[in-house]
């Protein structure tokens, strides 16, 4: 049985569709990774999965619990975390207290505040520091650290490079293997398509709201992936 | 654009409606031939409070401009006709207009420091400065100080000289007003600038970035709305003979009052404060054995609407029936006139 | 009085107008609402206080043991039940409904208890005072209300910064959604905001009682003497609330000590003085 699971989910902003009848699963321990272009309904997407959007129930199945209806508070108590695109740190709170957050829902597991340290050391370092003082990656590492955790089950990254020098988005990347190799479930939502699909197992290639191309990433085909793509 | 399209904005119950209210004005313009005084006093408070509630949904309901201090400018026009009879010997008629002046150009310091707070804050700063009016007047001694001052039986005079042509000069004033006061908001939400309000009202966002200059807007609607409120003002203590800073700056009369009527109207529509303005006077006259259970109820009736019908009972009939008796909406149609 | 006596006597009165104010800075920091009805709450827990007085025969400074649990679950069920649903991007809804609310509370209030002004007798504490040097005589129970006032802040200080709780506040504060991606729940957490500025809002209430002349309708002068206090403090920050209303107390007294009549009027021109020179506030929130 799959981990998480959606059947035909839909989303709409307003009277605007934007997710067009999107089935979609993932294993435990696998990562998968969307990609699209702008607008393609990627991160739509990850907001349907975590409740941002809130949709009807048998729309995503976690667990095997048909979760689609809940909001987003109740689904991170569930096991889901999501690494927000823009990385989202609270202004207010220091680098450690934006980690402490992460732990709000009291979900246990082996991800504590010593762990994260261990997995991004500049973290510690930095831990008293106003999270906006961080550069681009830092506090990238820090809304991956914040949402490990709350000891997800499966964690959802939107746009992990966006904004981020080549170099840092290697090491944010590195950091992700660790993660993946530990046994953590991962949807990348990426729009480097290489790198996206280096770091996973399988992917989705979503166009205009709606899955255009689906596969291993593994040996995938470099024409069929640029149709799906930009449908051409 | 295809020069076959003709754009109209009436509508078949619009020009129905025209042709009723038509009616209607001349029946109570007509009312001191054939009614008794205490209604043309009813009707004559009605006029002003439809022009207060005109007047505070342009503010709130289009410019987002949310007072709840528009008694400033009520007290302000009244205190302005009281010192131009008064002091001046002008004629309680023309100083209607003119207190309207007075009060426009007060507004605009009082805009240069209430327009720095946003929203909720733009509420409370606006009270602050009407409880600043009440209190600077009430230090006054010229102008009766705390306990006010009576229009001289002289000037009262200059009106008419019997009571009776007073009260119908004062009650053609009044349902005069009204009609100016809904108007003015008519033609301007008809114009350009109403155009640019319609806009600020859904998104000031993004009105602002299509190029509406919001704040010159926003500054033009509080001026006028200043200006009017003030006419009106004036209109309502000419009428009662006196006034004092507890009456003239009193925010349950001439605002609390006025929110009510706008909000279980509907808020951001010609209509909706009309349907309001019947709703409260219905209210008040029902309850009007139970003390201040009338506030309560009509408190807990806004409430309501605020949280369950966001457009007011307007909003609802508009809705169903498709009803627009003051069509502010371009209908574009193919063909020529 | 001599200048040093009106900066004391400003900075006690300061202490009470905090109390007044740092519900409506926490409803404010929070949700981005103005609770219009704010000063009527106040009012609502006086007039608690007093019932209490009447009912169980206790001074009036042990009602806040009844006060405060019942304005904090007041609180509760108030955000919850109703003004969770008035929060969006539209100003209008939370503005006209706690507007609503004031105007309840007040004629509720009138229609209980009538228009006769009241006052909670603490007998000498209310006239027992301390002479200092120089001959400035301080009052027993305006200190203690400043003193209670700054234990107040001090609390919430503690719980904004070094609890879970607070975290979360500041966190939903700073981005709502990005908080409900931390398993936050927006609608409880508001409700809590609500309940514990109503619990300040109570221990105010019992101490405006004892202090000064109460009757329904003074509500929406408190109301606006803690909007005064936030905006001269400058919006979201606690002590800023506490210098603000200092500010604010020193402006009144300085008034009263001219003219009596001038006490008020005086608040509001420090007020408006403040808004057009500082916009932001006196003491704005630093945001690194």
């Amino acid at each position: 049985m799959s981990l998480l699971e959606t059947c035909a989910l839909r989303a709409f902003y307003g009277d605007f569709q934007a997710l067009f009848d999107i089935d979609f699963r993932i294993d435990a321990g696998e990562t998968v990774a969307i990609i699209g272009a702008n607008g393609a309904g990627k991160t739509t997407f990850l907001r349907s999965v975590i409740g941002v959007l809130v949709g009807s129930p048998e729309m995503v199945t976690f667990d095997g619990d048909k979760v689609g209806g809940l909001p987003a508070h109740a689904l991170v108590r569930r096991g889901i975390a999501m690494v927000p695109e823009g990385r989202m740190l609270f202004p207010s709170l220091t680098v450690e207290e934006n980690l402490r957050i992460g732990a709000y829902g009291r979900r246990t597991g082996a991800w504590d505040l010593q762990r994260v340290y261990r997995l991004f050391p500049i973290l510690e370092e930095r831990r008293n520091t106003p999270s906006m003082q961080l550069s681009g990656g830092q506090q990238q590492m820090a809304a991956i650290g914040r949402a490990l955790m709350s000891n997800p089950r499966i964690m959802l990254c939107d746009e992990l490079s966006l904004g981020l020098a080549p170099i840092v988005i290697g090491q944010i990347y590195e950091g992700l293997a660790v993660i993946a190799a530990e046994g953590m479930t991962l949807i990348i939502v990426e729009q480097d398509i290489h790198r996206a699909l280096a770091a996973a197992d399988r992917f989705y290639c979503f166009q205009e709201g709606r899955v255009s191309l689906t596969g291993p990433a593994a040996g995938y085909d470099q024409a069929a992936i640029t149709a799906a793509y930009f449908g051409v | 654009m295809d020069p076959n399209f003709t754009v109209e904005r009436g509508t078949t119950a619009s020009r129905r409606f025209a042709v009723l209210g038509g009616v209607l004005v001349v029946a109570l313009a007509t009312l001191p031939f054939w009614g008794d005084t205490a209604s043309m006093r009813l009707i004559a408070e009605m006029a002003t409070y439809l022009a207060l509630a005109q007047l505070w949904n342009l503010l709130a309901g289009y410019a987002g401009l949310v007072s709840v201090g528009q008694q400033a400018f009520v007290g302000l026009g009244g205190y302005a006709l009281f010192v131009m009879c008064g002091w001046y010997g002008i004629h309680p008629l023309l100083a209607i207009p003119l207190a309207g002046i007075v009060s426009a150009a007060l507004s605009l310091p009082i805009a240069f420091i209430v327009f720095r707070l946003r929203g909720a804050q733009f509420a409370v700063g606006t009270w602050v400065v009407a409880e600043i009016c009440q209190l600077l007047i009430a230090l006054m001694s010229s102008l009766g100080a705390g306990s006010g001052q009576s229009l001289t039986p002289a000037i009262v005079r200059t009106v008419a000289a019997s009571k009776a042509d007073r009260d119908m000069i004062f009650y053609w004033c009044s349902l005069g007003i009204a009609l100016i006061v809904l108007g003015l908001v008519y033609a301007l939400l008809r114009s350009r600038h109403g155009l640019a309000l319609t806009a600020i009202r859904d998104s000031e966002q993004a009105s602002r970035s299509v190029g509406v200059d919001t704040f010159r807007t926003k500054l033009l609607t509080y001026v006028v709305v200043a200006f009017a409120t003030g006419g009106v003002g004036a209109l309502i203590f000419l009428q009662k003979l006196r006034i004092s800073p507890a009456a003239g700056f009193s925010l349950n009369d001439w605002t609390v009052v006025v929110i009510f009527m706008v909000v279980i109207g509907g808020i951001g529509t010609i209509e909706g404060p009309i349907v309001g303005l019947v709703i409260y006077f219905v209210l008040r006259q029902l309850l009007a054995d139970y003390g201040s259970w009338y506030l309560i109820v009509m408190g807990c009736v806004a409430v309501f609407f605020m949280l369950r019908a966001r457009d007011g009972i307007w909003g609802w009939i508009a809705q169903r029936w498709q009803l627009h008796l003051f069509p502010l909406r371009r209908n574009f149609r193919r063909g020529g006139p | 009085m001599g200048i040093v006596s009106i900066v004391i006597q400003g900075t006690l009165l300061g202490g009470l107008y905090a109390l007044f104010a740092v519900g409506l800075s926490l409803t404010f920091g929070i949700m981005r609402i103005i609770n219009i009805g704010h000063g009527d709450l106040i009012v609502l827990a006086a007039f608690v206080a007093m019932v209490c007085v009447r009912a169980l025969g206790i001074h009036p400074l042990a009602t806040l043991v009844v006060v405060v649990p019942v304005m904090f679950g007041l609180g509760y069920v108030l955000q919850r039940g109703l003004l969770n649903r008035t929060l969006g991007d539209n100003i209008l809804p939370p503005l006209l409904v706690t507007f609503g609310l004031s105007v309840i509370i007040q004629n509720v209030l009138l229609e209980m208890f009538g228009a006769d002004t009241r006052r909670l007798n603490v007998g000498a504490l209310e006239t027992s005072s301390i002479l200092l040097p120089g001959g400035i005589s301080v009052g027993v129970f305006p200190l203690m209300t400043f003193a209670v006032a700054v234990l107040v802040l001090g609390a919430l200080q503690l719980l904004f910064f070094r609890s879970d709780l607070g975290r979360a506040f500041r966190a939903t504060s700073d981005n709502p959604v990005t908080a409900g991606l931390m398993g936050i729940d927006n609608r409880h957490l508001y409700a809590l905001a609500m309940a514990i500025a109503l619990a300040v809002t109570a221990v105010a209430g019992v101490f405006l009682a004892i202090r000064s002349n109460f009757d329904p309708a003074v509500g929406p002068d408190r109301l606006i003497y803690a909007f005064e206090a936030i905006i001269i403090g400058g919006l979201g920050n606690l002590w800023g609330t506490l210098l603000g209303a200092v500010v604010l107390g020193i402006a009144q007294s300085a008034g009263a000590a001219f003219d009596p009549q001038w006490q008020i009027l005086t608040g509001h021109l420090a007020f408006l003085v403040v808004l057009v020179l500082r916009p932001d506030g006196l003491f704005p929130r630093t945001r690194d």
